[in-house]
C-alpha cells in the first residue's frame, strides 16, 4: 500500500514556527513602536507581492514585468471608490480584488498571444497604458495625483493610533490570506498541474494538462491578489499618483529581486527574499542609486551562479521545507513486512 | 495640408523607432534573446557620444566614428562574458539578467551624469528645413535620420543574405547544434550578433540625442517603442520592422495632434489593436 503525503519532519517544525511567529507579529502593536509597525506592514505587502509574482513566474512560467499594472489599478480602485462613491476603505480594498481580476481577463486574452520574453514586455506595455490612462482621469488628480481626503481617513477610526493599528492588522491579515490561498492552490489539483508545468511544460501538456487554461486562471487569480495588495499599499501611503502607482522599480524590479534572491519557484523564497531585501535596504539606503546598482548586480550573480536562490540552496542541502507542499509517496508496511 | 504634415513628421520619427527595433529584432532572430536592457544601451550610447563630443569638440554625427566601435566592443564583451551563460531552454535567466543589466546601466548613468536632461548640439543642421510642397516643410535632420534608418536596415538585410557572417547568423538561428557541428563557434557568432546590435544601437542613440533631450531614465520607453515596432512589423522581418516603426510614429503624431496627453497612448493602442487582430504582425517571418 502506498499513499501521498505532504508533510515532512521539517515542515511539521516549520508550521509550528510559523504559528508562533504569526502570534508574535499579530501582537506587534503591543510591543513595537510606530516606526516598527510601519516597516513591518510594508514588509508584509512585499511578501505578498513577491509571493504572487512567484506564483506567476516561478510556477506558471509567466514572467511578467508589468505587475505594477495591477498594483496601480488596485490603488486607483481604492481612491475612486472611497472618494467618488464614499465606500469605506476596507470594503474598497476587498472590491479592488475582483476589479483586478475582471480587468485581467481581456488583458490576458490579448497578451497571451505573445510568447516568452515578448510576453514580458507586453505586460509592461499594458502597465504603461494604465499609467497613461490614469493621468487622464482629472477627478483623481490627473498626472499629479491626489491624497485621500481627511474625511475618508477619519471614517476608518477616530484616533490616529487606532487607524495605524487597523492598517497594520489589515496588512498582516491580507498577506496571510494571500499566502494561505497560494498554499491551498499549490496543494490542490490545479497546483499539481502547475508544478508539472513548472518542471516541464511539454511533458505536462502531453499528460493532458490544459496549459493555456491553467496559465490563464493563474494570471487572473494573481491579478486579483495583486490589485488587493495594491489598494492596501496606497491606503498605507494615503496618496497616489500615476508615477508611484505604476512604478516599474517599486512594484516589479524590487519584487523580482526579492523572489530571485530568496528562491524562485518555492513558497518560502519570497519570504526569505523580503527579509534579505529589507535588511539590505536598511543598511545601504543612504547610497541612493548605487544601492540599486548593487541590487541589479546581486540579482545577476544569483541568477547565474545560484539560480534557485537562498532557500533553494538550503532546501537542497538539508531537504527542508517550511510548509507541507511537496508530494511524497509513502509505502506502508503490510503483513508480509515487504515494503 | 496640416494632416499631411503631421503624417510626414510621424513617418520620419518612425525611422528612428525602426532603428530601435532593428537591433532588438536582430538578436532575437539569431539567438531568441530579448534584451530588456536594449533601451538603456541606447541611452548609454547617447552618453558615450556626449562624452566624446565634450572631450574632443567634434560634431555629434562625427562622434559615431568613436561611439560605434566602442558600443560594438561592449556588445561583444557583454555577450561573451555574461549573456552566453544565460542561453538555454530556460527563459528566466536571460530575461532576469538583462533586466538586472537595465537597472545597473540606469543607475550607473544616474550616478555619473545626474538626472539632468542633456542634448547633443549638431549646429546649423538642427534648424534647416525645406519646403516639399506648399505649406509642407521637411526638416533636414529628421530626413537625414530617416535616410540613415533605411540605409541601416538595407545594410542589415544585405549582411544577412549576402555575406558569410550573415550565413552564420542564419544557420545558428535555424539550428544551433547543427551549426555547431558544422564547425561554427556559436559563442562567437552570438557575440558578433550582439556587437552588430549594439553598433545599430550606437547610431540610434546618437540620432536620438541630437533630436531630443535625454536623461538616464528614458531607456525603458525606447525599449517599448522598439518592441512595438518589432511586433507590428512581424518577428524576424527587417523591412517589416521599418513598417512597424513608421506605423508607430504616425500613430503617435496623430495622437499628439488630438491631445498632447494622447501621443504615447495612441501608439500603445494601435499596437494592442494590431496584436488583437493580427498577432503575427504585418510581415511575419519566424514564429516566436
Amino acid at each position: 500500500m502506498s499513499r501521498v503525503e505532504h508533510a515532512t519532519p521539517s515542515s511539521r517544525i516549520g508550521v509550528v514556527l510559523i504559528a508562533v511567529t504569526l502570534t508574535v507579529l499579530a501582537a506587534a502593536p503591543y510591543w513595537g513602536d510606530r516606526q516598527t509597525l510601519r516597516l513591518l506592514a510594508e514588509l508584509y505587502t512585499f511578501v505578498a507581492l513577491a509571493s504572487l509574482w512567484n506564483l506567476l513566474a516561478g510556477y506558471a512560467g509567466l514572467v511578467s514585468v508589468g505587475q505594477q499594472a495591477f498594483v496601480g489599478l488596485g490603488g486607483y480602485a481604492l481612491f475612486a471608490l472611497a472618494i467618488l462613491l464614499g465606500v469605506h476603505p476596507i470594503i474598497a480594498i476587498l472590491i479592488a480584488g475582483p476589479i483586478g481580476a475582471v480587468i485581467a481577463i481581456p488583458v490576458a486574452a490579448l497578451i497571451f498571444r505573445l510568447r516568452g520574453a515578448y510576453f514580458a514586455i507586453g505586460t509592461w506595455v499594458v502597465a504603461e497604458v494604465f499609467r497613461l490612462l490614469a493621468s487622464q482621469i482629472s477627478v483623481l488628480g490627473g498626472g499629479s495625483g491626489i491624497s485621500l481626503p481627511a474625511t475618508v481617513v477619519t471614517a476608518m477610526a477616530p484616533s490616529r493610533q487606532m487607524r495605524e493599528f487597523e492598517t497594520y492588522w489589515l496588512a498582516l491579515l491580507l498577506t496571510v490570506i494571500v499566502l494561505g490561498a497560494i498554499v491551498v492552490l499549490i496543494r490542490s489539483r490545479l497546483g499539481l498541474a502547475l508544478t508539472a508545468i513548472r518542471d516541464n511544460e511539454m511533458a505536462a501538456q502531453s499528460n493532458g494538462v490544459d496549459v493555456w487554461r491553467i496559465k490563464f486562471i493563474v494570471y487572473v487569480l494573481t491579478a486579483f491578489g495583486t490589485a488587493m495588495i495594491g489598494a492596501l499599499i496606497f491606503l498605507q501611503k494615503l496618496r497616489i499618483s500615476p508615477d508611484t502607482a505604476f512604478s516599474v522599480n517599486d512594484w516589479t524590479a524590487f519584487v523580482i529581486f526579492i523572489t530571485v534572491i530568496g528562491g524562485i519557484g518555492r513558497i518560502e523564497g519570497p519570504i526569505i527574499g523580503t527579509i534579505i531585501f529589507f535588511l539590505l535596504r536598511q543598511a545601504l539606503a543612504d547610497l541612493g542609486s548605487l544601492y540599486l546598482l548593487m541590487m541589479g548586480a546581486v540579482a545577476i550573480v544569483v541568477m547565474l551562479w545560484a539560480p534557485k536562490g537562498v532557500w533553494g540552496l538550503i532546501a537542497e542541502r538539508f531537504g527542508w521545507q517550511a510548509l507541507p507542499l511537496q508530494r511524497h509517496l509513502v509505502f506502508e508496511k503490510e503483513a508480509g513486512g515487504k515494503q | 495640408m496640416q494632416w499631411l504634415n503631421i503624417v510626414l513628421q510621424g513617418v520620419l520619427t518612425g525611422g528612428l523607432y525602426a532603428m530601435f527595433a532593428a537591433g532588438l529584432s536582430l538578436i532575437f532572430g539569431v539567438m531568441r534573446l530579448v534584451n530588456i536592457a536594449h533601451g538603456d544601451l541606447i541611452v548609454l550610447a547617447a552618453y558615450v557620444s556626449l562624452m566624446v563630443t565634450q572631450g574632443t569638440g567634434i560634431d555629434p554625427l562625427a562622434s559615431l566614428l568613436f561611439v560605434l566601435p566602442i558600443m560594438a566592443l561592449i556588445g561583444y564583451a557583454l555577450q561573451r562574458g555574461l549573456l552566453n551563460r544565460t542561453l538555454g531552454d530556460d527563459l528566466l535567466p536571460p530575461l532576469l539578467v538583462t533586466f538586472g543589466l537595465s537597472i545597473i546601466i540606469q543607475n550607473g548613468l544616474l550616478e555619473l551624469f545626474t538626472a539632468d536632461s542633456r542634448r547633443l548640439q549638431a549646429g546649423a543642421i538642427e534648424v534647416q528645413a525645406f519646403e516639399l510642397l506648399q505649406g509642407v516643410w521637411i526638416g533636414v535632420l529628421p530626413l537625414l535620420q530617416f535616410a540613415i534608418a533605411v540605409a541601416v536596415i538595407a545594410g542589415l538585410q544585405i549582411l544577412f543574405y549576402r555575406t558569410a557572417l550573415g550565413r552564420a547568423f542564419r544557420a545558428t538561428s535555424d539550428d544551433r547544434s547543427v551549426a555547431q557541428l558544422m564547425g561554427l563557434d556559436t559563442r562567437h557568432v552570438f557575440a558578433m550578433a550582439m556587437a552588430l546590435s549594439l553598433a545599430v544601437i550606437a547610431i540610434a542613440g546618437v540620432l536620438l540625442a541630437v533630436r531630443s533631450n535625454f536623461d538616464p531614465s528614458i531607456g525603458p520607453a525606447r525599449l517599448i517603442f522598439g518592441f512595438e515596432a518589432v511586433i507590428i512589423g512581424g518577428l524576424g522581418s527587417m523591412w517589416g520592422t521599418l513598417a512597424g516603426g513608421i506605423i508607430l510614429g504616425v500613430s503617435q503624431a496623430i495622437g499628439a495632434q488630438i491631445d498632447p496627453g494622447w501621443q504615447l497612448l495612441a501608439g500603445h493602442i494601435v499596437f494592442l489593436a494590431i496584436l488583437a487582430v493580427r498577432p503575427q504582425g504585418l510581415f511575419p517571418k519566424v514564429s516566436g
